[in-house]
C-alpha cells in the first residue's frame, strides 16, 4: 500500500502492487525567473504507458524534459525537488548526477523526428557505439533487434546502408524509436510523437507503444486526447503547471474526479 | 508484430560506463582548451602584427613626417604627398561607389522583380565580391589608363577602388533595405505616394544606418589597397601635391586634381618596405600605423552605427 | 452605359516619365555589375589573345621557365602556378585547422559573453589591410624564424608567406564554417544527446556531418581568396619566378608577377606587357571556378535547413 503525501491526495491515486519506475517529488522548475513546474508530484509505473494531457503552456514537455535533464542544454534553468529512478531509489535532479548518465537509461523520441545525416545503420547503432560496444557482430544483432522492435525491419533490412533521410516521415519517427531502444533504456520518453505523422503513420506507433510497453516503461505527451485515451494505462492532467489530476485511464475519461479535468476532456476549453 | 525481448548482450557494465562518461569528459575539456588556444593564438598573432609595428614605426612618427614629402633621405622623408592622395582618392571613391551602390540595392530591393534580369545583376554581384583586388586594377589599365585616356591619374584610381567595394556597399544596403518592414512602404503608398517618393522620403531615411555601415566599411577596404593601385602604375616618386581643388580665379573650382599622378599610403609603405635600408623600414612602419589606426577607427565606427541602428530600431 | 473616367483619377503622365526614368537610372546602376564583368572578361581575353599571337598556348601552360623580361624571353607560367599552390597550400595548412576548430568551438562550446567578445576580434583580423601582414611577414616573421628554428631560411621564402596568408585566412573559415554550425537545427543535436552523447561528441559525429557542405565551401572560398592575394606575398616572398615546390624558397607567385610587372616601365602593347593580362587570365579562371563551386555549396547547405 502506498501513502500518498497530504498535499497531493486528491491529484495520485496509489495503486496498490503495482511496481514503480520512477516518481517526481514536488517537482519545481524554472526558466530564469519563471516557474514553469509548480510542485509536480507524480508516480510513473513500471512497464505502463503514462500519457500526460493538458492544453498548450501547461508544462507537459518541460515535465518530461526533466526526465532526460534535457533541460541542462540551456543556460538559466533550474530545478528544485526530485525526481527518483527505481529500483536504485536516486535522484536523478540531483548535482552529483551526470546528466550524461542519465540519458544513457532513460531515452526520448521527439515531436520532430530527427534522424542524424548518416546510414539507417549508423543511426541505431550511434548510441550503442557511444556506450563503446565495437564488436561488429553484437552492433549487427543489436540493431536487427532494435529495428524489429521497432516494426521497422521489415521496411529496412535491404537497405540499411542508405542515409535514413530517406525515408518517409513515419519511418524516420520508426528509426528515431529504434535509435532509443538499441540502448535498452529502462524508461522511454515519448514528446508528441506523432503530432508530425499522417494518421497511418500514427496509428503503426501507437500500435508500437503498446507492444513495447512490455519490455519498457513509457511516459508519453500527447496533445491529442483520443491518443491518450487508446495507447496509455494511466494519464496526468496539467494545468499552468501543476498536476491537476492523475489516475487510471479508464476513470479520468470516463469519470473524472475533478471539475477541471472535466472540463478540458469535454472540450469545454483548451 | 513480433517485439523482440533484449538479447542477453549487455551493451555495457555501470563500472564501464562510469569509465567512459570520464573519458568523454576529459576529451570534451581537452578540446575546449585547444579551441581557446587556437583562438588566442590567432588574436596573438594579430597582436604581434601590431606591436611589431608599433615598435618599429612610432619613433618615427611625427609633426614633420606628416608635411614631408618622400625622399632619398630616409630621415627626411614623410608622407605628406601619400595621405593627401589617399585622402582625394577615397573622395573621388565615395563619390562614385555611394550613389551606385546604393542605387543598385535601391532597384534590386524595390524595383526588381523574379527575372533574369534581376538575376544576373545579383550573380554578377556575387562573382565580383570574389575577384582578386589585383584584376580590378588589370580592367583599370586597360579600360580606364588607356581605354579612356584618364592615365594614371586619381580619377582612375578612385573609380577602380569604387568598383571594387561596390559588391560590399551593395550587399549591406540590400540587407539595410530588407530590415525595413514592409507595412512602412505600404503606409506610404496608401498615402498616395510613388515608388520613388516611398523610398526617398520613407525607406532611404528609415535604413540610412545600415547603409551607412556598408559605405564605411567599403571605404575601411579601400583605402589599404595597394595591388590594384600598383597595377593602374602608381608606384612612382611623387614628391609633389596635385593641384588644389580651388582657385584663385573664377569659377574658383579646379577639377584639374583629377587627371594629377599620385601616390597613396599603402604604395608609400610598400616602396619603403622594399629597400634593404632599416631607416626606411621605419618609415613603413610609421605608414603602416596611420594606415592602420585609420583602417581600424573606420571599422569601430562601423560596428558602433550598426549597434545604435539595432538599439533604436525596434519595429 | 460606362461613365468617363474622371480627370482626377487619370494616369498623370509626367509623374509616370518621372518615375520610369528614375527605375532605369537605377536599373543602369545595377548594371554597372554586369559591365564591371564584361570589362574585365574582355579586357583580360583581349590583351591574352595579343598575347598568344606571340606565344604559343601550349609553351604557356607547360613551359617552366618565365622570363618575359629577359632578352631571351620565355613564357612558361609553371614557376607562377607552382609558387601560388604551394603558398596556398601552406596557407590552408594552416588555418584550415585552425578555422575548423575555433568554429567548432564558438559554436558549441563557448559561452555566450566569451563568444561575443571572440568574433570582433576574428573580424578585426579581416580589417587589417594586406600590406601590414605583409610587413610582418618580411620584417618580423621571417628573422623570428631564422632566429630560432630555420637558420638557413632565406629573406624571401614562400613559407613565411604562406602562414601568414594562413593566418590571416582563419577569421573566413572560422566564421563561414561557424554559420554552417549556427545552421544545423537544435533538434538534430538533442537526439543526439538523448542518447548520452557529449558535446565533443555531438560537435564531431551530428553538427560536422550535418554542416559539411558549408564548412567545405568555407574552405573553397578561402582558398579562392588565398589564390588571390597579393601584397603578403609580393613582399614576402619575392618578385623572382621559380619553378619550385620548396617553401624554404622564394618565388613570385601570379599576383606578385603582375605586381612586378607594373611597378616597371613596360611599354604599352608589347608582348611583356601583355603577359600579366595572360597571367591575370589565368589567375581569375582559378579563382572563379573555387568562388562558383563555395556558392553552390553554400547554396545546398542553405536549402538542407
Amino acid at each position: 500500500m502506498v501513502i500518498a503525501t497530504a498535499a497531493a491526495a486528491d491529484a495520485v491515486h496509489a495503486v496498490a502492487g503495482l511496481p514503480l519506475k520512477a516518481e517526481a517529488d514536488n517537482l519545481r522548475f524554472y526558466y530564469g525567473d519563471f516557474q514553469g513546474l509548480k510542485g509536480v508530484s507524480m508516480k510513473l509505473y513500471a512497464n505502463k504507458v503514462t500519457a500526460l494531457i493538458g492544453p498548450s503552456g501547461c508544462g507537459k514537455s518541460t515535465f518530461l524534459r526533466c526526465f532526460n535533464r534535457m533541460h541542462d542544454l540551456y543556460p538559466g534553468n533550474r530545478y528544485e525537488g526530485e525526481i527518483r529512478l527505481h529500483p536504485d531509489n536516486v535522484n536523478i535532479l540531483g548535482r552529483s548526477v551526470d546528466p550524461i548518465e542519465v540519458r544513457m537509461r532513460i531515452g526520448m523520441v521527439f515531436q520532430k523526428p530527427n534522424p542524424f545525416p548518416k546510414s539507417i545503420y549508423d543511426n541505431v547503432a550511434y548510441g550503442l557505439r557511444v556506450r563503446g560496444m565495437k564488436n561488429k557482430a553484437h552492433l549487427d544483432d543489436k540493431v536487427e533487434e532494435a529495428l524489429r522492435s521497432a516494426a521497422l525491419w521489415e521496411e529496412v533490412k535491404g537497405r540499411l546502408p542508405e542515409l535514413a533521410f530517406n525515408l518517409s516521415g513515419g519511418q524516420q519517427q520508426r528509426l528515431c524509436i529504434a535509435r532509443a531502444l538499441a540502448t535498452d533504456p529502462e524508461l522511454l520518453l515519448f514528446d508528441e510523437p506523432t503530432s508530425a505523422l499522417d494518421p497511418i503513420a500514427t496509428a503503426s506507433i501507437e500500435e508500437l507503444m503498446t507492444e513495447l510497453k512490455r519490455r519498457v516503461t513509457i511516459l508519453i505527451v500527447t496533445h491529442n486526447m483520443q491518443q491518450a485515451a487508446r495507447v496509455s494505462d494511466f494519464t496526468a492532467y496539467m494545468y499552468l503547471g501543476e498536476l491537476i489530476e492523475f489516475g487510471d485511464t479508464d476513470q479520468i475519461f470516463i469519470k473524472p474526479m475533478k471539475k477541471e479535468t472535466e472540463d478540458y476532456i469535454t472540450g469545454r476549453f483548451g | 508484430m513480433r517485439i523482440a525481448q533484449p538479447t542477453a548482450v549487455p551493451a555495457v557494465g555501470p563500472q564501464q560506463m562510469q569509465a567512459l562518461v570520464a573519458a568523454g569528459r576529459r576529451n570534451q575539456l581537452a578540446f575546449a582548451i585547444i579551441g581557446l588556444a587556437c583562438t588566442m593564438f590567432a588574436v596573438l598573432v594579430l597582436l604581434a602584427a601590431f606591436l611589431d609595428l608599433l615598435f618599429d614605426g612610432l619613433p618615427r612618427l611625427s609633426w614633420d613626417f606628416m608635411t614631408s614629402f618622400p625622399s632619398r633621405r630616409a630621415a627626411d622623408a614623410g608622407i605628406l604627398s601619400a595621405w593627401v592622395g589617399s585622402a582625394l582618392v577615397m573622395l573621388v571613391t565615395m563619390l562614385s561607389a555611394v550613389p551606385i551602390g546604393i542605387g543598385a540595392a535601391v532597384y534590386l530591393e524595390e524595383y526588381g522583380g523574379k527575372n533574369w534580369l534581376t538575376d544576373l545583376i545579383e550573380i554578377n554581384v556575387t562573382n565580383l565580391a570574389g575577384v582578386p583586388s589585383i584584376v580590378y586594377g588589370l580592367l583599370a589599365l586597360g579600360l580606364f589608363v588607356y581605354q579612356f585616356g584618364f592615365g594614371e591619374s586619381i580619377l582612375t584610381a578612385g573609380l577602380t577602388l569604387a568598383l571594387l567595394i561596390l559588391p560590399v556597399v551593395i550587399v549591406a544596403s540590400r540587407e539595410a533595405l530588407r530590415a525595413v518592414p514592409g507595412n512602412i512602404r505600404e503606409a506610404a503608398y496608401a498615402l498616395g505616394a510613388t515608388r520613388w517618393q516611398m523610398i526617398s522620403g520613407h525607406l532611404l531615411p528609415y535604413s540610412r544606418g545600415g547603409i551607412l555601415t556598408g559605405i564605411i566599411l567599403g571605404m575601411a577596404e579601400a583605402i589599404g589597397q595597394t595591388a590594384p593601385l600598383i597595377a593602374i602604375g602608381a608606384l612612382t616618386f611623387i614628391a609633389f601635391l596635385p593641384p588644389p581643388p580651388l582657385v584663385e580665379t573664377a569659377p574658383f573650382i579646379s577639377l584639374d586634381w583629377l587627371w594629377a599622378e599620385f601616390t597613396v599610403l599603402p604604395i608609400q609603405m610598400f616602396n619603403w618596405v622594399s629597400r634593404p635600408d632599416r631607416a626606411f623600414q621605419a618609415n613603413a612602419a610609421a605608414a603602416g600605423i596611420i594606415l592602420l589606426a585609420m583602417c581600424l577607427l573606420m571599422n569601430a565606427l562601423a560596428i558602433y552605427i550598426r549597434y545604435q541602428v539595432r538599439k533604436k530600431i525596434k519595429w | 452605359m460606362t461613365p468617363a473616367i474622371p480627370r482626377s483619377l487619370q494616369h498623370k503622365w509626367s509623374r509616370n516619365i518621372k518615375e520610369r526614368l528614375i527605375e532605369l537610372l537605377l536599373l543602369g546602376f545595377g548594371l554597372v555589375a554586369v559591365f564591371t564583368t564584361v570589362a574585365i572578361t574582355a579586357i583580360l581575353v583581349f590583351e591574352s589573345l595579343g598575347f598568344f599571337e606571340h606565344v604559343s598556348l601550349w609553351d604557356f601552360l607547360t613551359g617552366t621557365v618565365w622570363t618575359p623580361l629577359f632578352a631571351d624571353p620565355k613564357y612558361g607560367i609553371l614557376p607562377l602556378v607552382s609558387a601560388t599552390l604551394t603558398v596556398t597550400a601552406i596557407a590552408l595548412a594552416v588555418a584550415i585547422p585552425m578555422g575548423t576548430i575555433i568554429a567548432i568551438y564558438l559554436s558549441e562550446f563557448a559561452p555566450h559573453p566569451l563568444r561575443e567578445a571572440i568574433k570582433p576580434a576574428l573580424e578585426m583580423i579581416q580589417a587589417v589591410p594586406t600590406i601590414v601582414f605583409g610587413y610582418f611577414a618580411l620584417l618580423f616573421v621571417t628573422p623570428l624564424l631564422q632566429a630560432t628554428i630555420l637558420p638557413n631560411l632565406p629573406g624571401f621564402n614562400m613559407l613565411v608567406a604562406g602562414l601568414v596568408i594562413g593566418v590571416a585566412t582563419i577569421p573566413t573559415i572560422a566564421s563561414l564554417s561557424e554559420d554552417a554550425m549556427r545552421a544545423v537545427p537544435m533538434n538534430m543535436r538533442e537526439g543526439a544527446y538523448a542518447v548520452g552523447a557529449n558535446k565533443l561528441r555531438v560537435a564531431l559525429t551530428v553538427v560536422m556531418p550535418a554542416a559539411v557542405s558549408g564548412v567545405v565551401a568555407a574552405y573553397v572560398l578561402a582558398a579562392a581568396r588565398a589564390i588571390g592575394e597579393t601584397m603578403i606575398v609580393a613582399i614576402a616572398a619575392g618578385l623572382n619566378a621559380n619553378f619550385s615546390f620548396n617553401p624554404m624558397e622564394g618565388a613570385a607567385t601570379l599576383t606578385a608577377y603582375i605586381a612586378q610587372v607594373s611597378i616597371g616601365d613596360l611599354p604599352h602593347g608589347s608582348v611583356g606587357y601583355r603577359s600579366i593580362f595572360a597571367a591575370g587570365l589565368m589567375l581569375l579562371i582559378l579563382t572563379l571556378v573555387l568562388n562558383v563551386i563555395g556558392h553552390l555549396l553554400r547554396r545546398r547547405y542553405r536549402n538542407a535547413y
